[in-house]
């Protein structure tokens, strides 16, 4: 049962991440922009706040105030990946580029920017930022019941802000005046024009909030891997962005798919002491076996769901006010 | 009315080719500043004249820049069907696996080496554009997601074919191929007397290859029906549908030349008999960098081979920058690079009004080309 109740655990840790990311890459899509920045947007997020707790831990501060330092690096995050998300915004709505290549040369950018600052700021060769223990939410014993095991054995701050931010998300998009001028921008950008909304600010904005959801979701990927910051976030930016696709580009459909691909993910870790796998006898280093899975999966679910999905219709055109 | 040389679309592009190297110099150069101001002159100076400083140096420029010749044109051929082609990492990366596999196991001379190491590419190269063309999945998530499922893949297979790893031949290490010398050295891409002109033992023919590829691929884009029909696929789908043109085979043929093209260029790297391919656990950076690759050439075949010099050139003047500064410096001046690309548009109404000349109709209209291309991915 305990076995259970630490893959349902780690599932959750590493959905956070998941949702963050594709809840982010939504709202960017949402107002036209193709944001594949998403996984340098992570980078920067995660390469900053790291930067943040590991001064913060030299400092002293965090054996005073964990949680709260953590708070401040959350937020940290959101701000720096909002900073770096500009680069697309303004790359793709100024300047009007191709929105997949200025997403690329982002996502070359994040992590030789990640080494060469680690390698500038901790010594040569040195490109690995150790995270403080404080971090983690600990105060539970082995022997605690099923659902503490779930939700606490292994619990970050990032996980009650990315539900809060859930909510926020849908309340934004579905519930207010601006989440439906965002809307309408990456549905019909000329529409919204004639009636005085302002396409570049709508279109600002998706990318900005999928900046400041990216970085933090960088952040929680971070905490989630457990392992410190090497400069990579390991493909997740993408699979955020299938993520996003599976969930059809809808926040609740977006958190149950996330929760599905963070399933596999884990399973993936796992495999060894899951007594129902397979375990390939007579094969050498299975493991990669089961970390193809989730990207497997992922394809074979946009294969069956892609007839259906319904993908903003305006986006990755750049808006231009004289085109018919 | 003559044509002024300086006018015309080629010289455009390359201004704003040289545009965007500049501005990525100019930010390497300030982030050099930025993190050691007291070495950051000779930073600059180990890139730019590094590749340069010996014979043994430029055999090794030329020895990358031969794949990246080849992940440049696989890029760049994608782009003309109006394709992205994130995925030749992936590729490469089976081509070099069919390679090594043919060449260690099976001990085949080289030449079949790369026809398989072509094949893998091409099956690669081919889901992407099958996905595409039939259920409308965005090759660049697919590209992606086999990227990462051809790493993990390759390396699952390697673990198990204990003949093709390089403790078989007495090394130590488990966790990479055995070396060519040992396994088969017919196996090894000719030198040709190469290897003693220029003292190093990276040189070989593969350079000449990769610049022969380049031209056939030329000659397909421009001259064949079949290059036109990939290209008026890549301007615009539907009035090729309209024309006649069976724009699914285009995709899925465009892909798989594309992957075949990675292939070999993850064959000629590996089967230098200098370098044994590690299991990894991260993408192969080679792909990627073809994106630069073909978009500093404008995805132009010929220029592939200059700007794959080029990239290549740096590259190894970033070898040299270390320990003051970390390699990946040369990655932010690529990524500023692909970064100024992405509005090749604007660049080149600039470029072209800095001459002097009026954005005359003809530029006008390939650069407008261009852009769909960008938007019809």
């Amino acid at each position: 049962m305990n076995i259970i109740a630490d893959v349902l655990g780690s599932t959750i840790i590493f959905a956070v991440p998941l949702l963050l990311v594709a809840l982010g890459g939504m709202f960017s899509e949402r107002s036209g922009i193709v944001n594949i920045a998403l996984e340098g947007i992570m980078i920067i997020g995660a390469l900053v706040s790291c930067l943040f707790l590991k001064t913060a831990n030299e400092a002293g501060r965090g054996a005073s105030s964990p949680q709260l330092t953590v708070l401040l690096a959350i937020l940290i995050a959101a701000a720096s990946g909002m900073i770096f998300s500009l680069l697309l915004a303004f790359a793709s709505i100024k300047l009007k580029a191709d929105q997949t290549i200025g997403g690329t040369a982002l996502n070359t950018l994040a992590p030789a920017f990640a080494i060469v600052l680690t390698w500038a700021v901790q010594g040569q060769g040195q490109t690995n930022i150790m995270l403080p223990t404080w971090v983690r939410i600990s105060g539970i014993s082995a022997e605690s019941g099923f659902f503490a095991r779930v939700f606490l054995k292994n619990s970050y701050l990032t996980t009650p802000v990315a539900a809060l931010l859930l909510i926020v998300s849908i309340i934004l998009l579905y519930k207010t005046r601006f989440g439906l001028r965002l809307r309408a921008c990456g549905e019909h950008p000329h529409a919204a024009d004639s009636v005085g909304v302002n396409v570049a600010r709508m279109r600002y904005a998706g990318v900005m909030i999928s900046g400041f959801l990216g970085g933090i979701g960088g952040l929680a990927f971070t905490l989630a891997a457990g392992s410190g910051f090497s400069s990579t976030v390991a493909g997740y930016g993408f699979l955020a962005l299938a993520v996003m696709i599976f969930g059809n580009w809808k926040p609740l459909n977006i958190l149950g798919a996330s929760l599905f691909f963070a399933l596999f993910k884990v399973v993936g870790n796992y495999a060894s002491s899951l007594p129902f796998l397979p375990d390939f006898t007579g094969v050498k280093s299975s493991t990669y076996i089961y970390q193809m899975l989730p990207y497997i999966v992922t394809m074979i679910i946009l294969i069956f769901t892609s007839k259906k999905s319904r993908a903003p219709k305006a986006e990755g055109i750049p808006y231009d006010k004289g085109q018919r | 009315m003559k044509k002024s040389v300086l006018k015309s679309e080629g010289a455009i592009s390359f201004m704003s080719s040289l545009i965007s190297i500049f501005c990525g110099l100019l930010v390497g150069y300030i982030l050099l500043w930025v993190f050691n101001p007291k070495y950051a002159n000779y930073g600059l100076g180990c890139l730019v004249t590094a590749g340069f400083s010996s014979p043994a140096k430029l055999a090794k420029v030329l020895y990358q820049a031969a794949p990246l010749i080849l992940t440049g044109l696989s890029v760049g051929f994608a782009f003309k069907t109006g394709l992205f082609n994130i995925g030749a990492s992936g590729q490469y990366t089976v081509g070099a696996f069919c390679a090594l596999i043919c060449g260690i196991v099976f001990k085949l001379p080289w030449w079949v080496c790369l026809l398989a190491a072509m094949a893998g590419g091409a099956v690669w190269g081919f889901f992407p554009g099958f996905f595409k063309a039939m259920f409308n999945v965005n090759e660049v998530i697919t590209s992606i997601m086999f990227n990462w499922i051809g790493m993990f893949a390759v390396n699952v297979v390697f673990a198990n074919i204990p003949s093709a790893l390089d403790n078989f031949y007495g090394a130590s290490n488990a966790d990479r191929t055995a070396g060519l010398d040992a396994a088969n050295p017919g196996a090894i891409i000719p030198r040709a007397g190469l290897d003693r002109l220029f003292g190093s033992t990276y040189m070989n023919i593969s350079i000449f290859l990769a610049a022969v590829i380049a031209v056939i691929i030329y000659i397909v884009i421009k001259k064949t029906v079949f290059g036109y029909e990939l290209r008026a696929c890549g301007s615009n789908r539907d009035a090729s549908l309209y024309a006649g043109i069976n724009a699914k085979r285009s995709i899925i043929l465009s892909m798989a030349i594309a992957g075949a093209l990675s292939g070999i260029g993850g064959a000629i790297y590996y089967l230098a008999g200098t370098g044994k391919y590690t299991l990894e656990k991260s993408l192969l950076a080679m792909g990627f960098n073809g994106i630069p690759v073909a978009l500093l050439a404008s995805s132009n075949p010929i220029g592939t081979i200059f700007s794959a010099l080029f990239i290549s050139y740096i590259q190894v003047g970033g070898d040299a920058m270390q320990p003051e500064f970390a390699v990946e410096t040369i990655d932010i001046i690529l990524a500023v690079i692909i970064y100024m690309s992405a509005f090749s548009l604007l660049m080149k109404s600039v470029v072209s009004k800095l001459i002097g000349g009026r954005f005359r109709r003809k530029t006008r209209g390939a650069v407008l080309d261009k852009e769909q291309e960008g938007e019809a991915q």
